[in-house]
């Protein structure tokens, strides 16, 4: 056993870390001030275009649509030196890891030509619009419809919590198209044009007070039958190539996120009744709770990353980190908060390390539900790892049109 | 990087696996709990002529000489297994003197625990306490007076490392039980397949085996094999819980449909991946040498706990009440949790000494 890299992945995190060291010299320090994602579309373009044109973009793409052909380990070599700087990258996070793959892999030659190299080198940015008020963790449940019209479709609906839509050229929009069919049968994915007369994003605002997500309008959009990802009826089957990525990109804590570090920081400044906080029993085995968890799924990752290093897939563990991150990140913060009493509640006043807490314990109520919910992410476990058979299905099999709610 | 056992490891565990199917589980463990021998001696005697005693003995002393990851392997499959033999207490005696024995002393014990001439035991607990400070048992003069209790497969045993209060503080001691001044008595506990023993030491000779720093490294050690054996349990507390869900049925479908069932099921999965996490990165350490040793060895051990009374206590659960009867094998998880926790210090212990860990460390960098 051993952390080091092999012969061939230490050549190439020494290649990336003294390219960052001159190309990334600028972000050495964090932004003097929080920058909003829309503010931050001119810089996010141009990082993207450096690293373009340095070959450090599309790393495990295959050649032929502009990638490097490399290996998952090459990745998330070159991610993890990036991340020592405060580049902005979020711009083009999902267009560039979920939905420009599932262009290469479901679209037409035209459209791979069209879209995968603009979306490649910063030009344009992608969306993914998945979610709707009724359809969630039941994805295959969507109502908005694209109807055929000679060689274009119609689209009408509502899609929800989408990242950047308000920032976006494009995005990948699964619809129903056959309500007659069963719920996962009757679907369709489209490429949309996000500047196209009958599109209306609206920035939502969430429960933290934040405005990361969007919800975004459909009324008689129209879209040609050329930019169709897949087989008319297909669409789950393409989605799910999408919903692959995301799971994997989801998965991680939290750059930013507070862990047993900042607990152990707080406690040792507070007395409490019974004495000084850190000492208490009940604060060292929340502390030890806390770090079995980060440390574990740091450690959960570095098993992964051996076996892609060793060019094995990774094991099915990879699966409890979302689940696990989550959970602790609000249990942690809500320990921390109780243990600051009054000050725990209070936001005016100029503590950071009490509003990094209280941001966290807000934030964390989204990440147990983004990107697949605890209960969702049980249920994988138990039926993919474990075996256990699927839940119950009543409508798995009736046409759409005919579901009722109970 | 290369964070998984070694190639050598992994066919030991595969070996082990397939001889504790044929040989162990819950029916060996059963005719063990009905019987009134204190261990399974035939079986003993297999895992000797395989070599497992002498796998982590160096050549030198007539061993194997393979890494400390052959030991963390043995002892999940022990652990798996609810094997009723001596394995995983020989296991942590072995690295006990390994890591701290002289010359002489491997000399004199290795190569008898290797063959099998020699069963050794640990032993740590007393009663009521876990803090080595508060030990009854105390060394003056090259003797030892005191008692340890519960002392696993304490009748099987030749020899014992026992520790206790010396001159410098907490210590490990190597007494010879055929020496004057020891007595040896059954003492009944909640596992009713793995036996313990009471020791009662009047005047008998202590060897010395290291130094108060060496005791702390060999508790880290034995706490590290101690989570391997806990994961191959609560691996099997989990693995019968999952058959039994995909089997019974209840309101016309297999309760494992159910999310109040499969929920708990894959949080089981969860807690034991978490701690697999921490015991392959304590492995490490171990065999590194690395500076992180006490810390990732506590992590492992209140993982690894908390991963075997989970699945344990819910294995129980799953089943219901033919579960709790005494006919059913859940028992013997639920039982085999609490002895683990006795033989080497509770979660309270075990995440205090982790913090401590982080705490030194947080000063050492400041």
């Amino acid at each position: 056993m051993d952390f080091n890299d092999t012969p061939d992945d230490a050549e190439y995190r020494a290649k990336a870390r003294a390219w960052l060291a001159t190309a990334a010299a600028d972000y050495r320090d964090p932004p003097a001030r929080p920058v909003s994602r829309g503010e931050n579309v001119p810089e996010s373009r141009k990082w993207q275009k450096i690293k373009h044109a340095a070959g450090y973009t599309g790393i495990t793409w295959p050649k032929a649509f502009g990638g490097q052909g490399l290996s998952p380990m090459h990745s998330i070599i070159f991610n993890q030196e990036q991340s020592k700087y405060h580049a902005p990258t979020e711009l083009f996070a999902i267009g560039l890891g979920m939905c420009i793959p599932t262009v290469f892999t479901h679209g037409s030659p035209a459209l791979i030509e069209r879209y995968v190299a603009k979306a490649l080198e910063g030009e344009e940015v992608w969306c993914q619009l998945f979610s709707e008020p009724s359809a969630g963790s039941d994805l295959a449940g969507i109502r908005t419809k694209a109807v055929r019209d000679g060689d274009d479709w119609v689209i009408d609906g509502q899609k929800v919590w989408t990242t950047n839509a308000h920032l976006s050229d494009f995005g990948i929009i699964v619809t129903r198209t056959d309500p007659s069919a069963p719920k996962h049968k009757g679907l369709t994915m489209f490429i949309v044009d996000m500047h196209a007369p009958g599109v209306e994003a609206r920035p939502l605002k969430q429960m933290s007070g934040g405005s990361d997500f969007n919800e975004v309008f459909f009324t008689g959009v129209r879209v040609s039958d050329s930019h169709r990802l897949g087989a008319v009826g297909d669409g789950w089957k393409v989605s799910l190539t999408t919903l692959m990525n995301e799971r994997l990109a989801v998965g991680g804590k939290p750059g930013h996120a507070p862990g047993y570090r900042d607990l152990m920081a707080l406690a040792a400044r507070i007395e409490t009744d019974m004495g000084p906080a850190i000492e208490a029993r009940d604060v060292r085995q929340r502390i030890a709770v806390t770090y079995i968890a980060d440390e574990g799924i740091r450690l959960t990752q570095m098993r992964a990353l051996s076996a892609l290093s060793k060019g094995e897939a990774p094991g099915p563990e990879q699966s409890i980190s979302k689940v696990v991150v989550a959970k602790t990140m609000q249990e942690m913060a809500a320990f921390a908060l109780d243990l600051s009493e009054a000050s725990g509640f209070t936001t005016a006043g100029g503590d950071p390390g009490l509003h990094k807490l209280q941001g966290s314990y807000m934030a964390s109520a989204g990440l147990r539900i983004a990107g697949g919910t605890d209960e969702i992410l049980r249920n994988i476990i138990a039926e993919r790892v474990l075996g256990l058979p699927g839940d119950m299905r009543p409508d798995k099999d009736t046409p759409f049109n005919e579901i009722r709610a109970a | 990087m290369d964070f998984d056992f070694s190639d050598d490891a992994k066919a030991l565990r595969e070996q082990a696996r397939k001889f504790f199917d044929e040989r162990a589980g819950p029916a060996v463990a059963r005719a063990s709990m009905n019987g009134t021998a204190s261990f399974d001696a035939a079986l003993w005697q297999a895992v000797v002529d395989l070599g497992w005693t002498a796998a982590r003995v160096p050549e030198a002393h007539g061993g194997v000489g393979m890494s400390s990851e052959a030991a963390c392997v043995l002892a999940e499959e022990a652990g798996r297994s609810l094997a009723p033999i001596p394995l995983a207490q020989a296991l942590a005696a072995t690295e006990a003197l390994i890591a701290l024995g002289t010359p002489e002393q491997q000399a004199r014990w290795l190569p008898g625990i290797a063959d099998g001439s020699v069963v050794a035991v640990t032993g740590w607990a007393e009663g009521g306490t876990a803090s080595p400070a508060k030990a009854s048992a105390k060394v003056d003069g090259g003797a030892i007076n005191g008692t340890k209790s519960p002392i696993a497969d304490l009748a099987a045993a030749t020899m014992a490392i026992v520790s206790a209060a010396g001159p410098d503080g907490p210590a490990l001691y190597i007494v010879d039980l055929k020496g004057e001044g020891v007595g040896v008595a059954p003492v009944d506990t909640l596992d009713l397949v793995r036996r313990h023993g009471t020791l009662t030491l009047s005047g008998a000779a202590a060897d010395p085996l290291g130094t108060t720093a060496g005791y702390h490294d060999w508790l880290d050690r034995a706490a590290i094999l101690g989570s391997f054996e806990a994961m191959g349990t609560a691996t099997a507390a989990m693995d019968m819980a999952v058959a039994y869900a995909k089997e019974r049925t209840a309101f016309g479908q297999k309760i494992g449909r159910y999310q109040g069932i499969k929920h708990k099921c894959a949080d089981m999965y969860i807690k034991l991946e978490l701690a697999r996490a921490h015991a392959l990165h304590a492995a490490w350490a171990m065999e590194a040498g690395a500076a992180e040793l006490r810390q990732a060895a506590s992590a492992a051990r209140v993982a690894s706990l908390d991963a075997l009374a989970f699945a344990a206590e819910e294995n129980v659960q799953i089943h219901g009440g033919i579960g709790f009867t005494w006919e059913s094998d859940c028992q013997f998880y639920y039982r085999r949790n609490r002895a683990l926790v006795a033989a080497l210090g509770s979660r309270n212990f075990w995440a205090d000494r982790l913090v401590r860990s982080l705490e030194q460390r947080n000063a050492a960098a400041a």
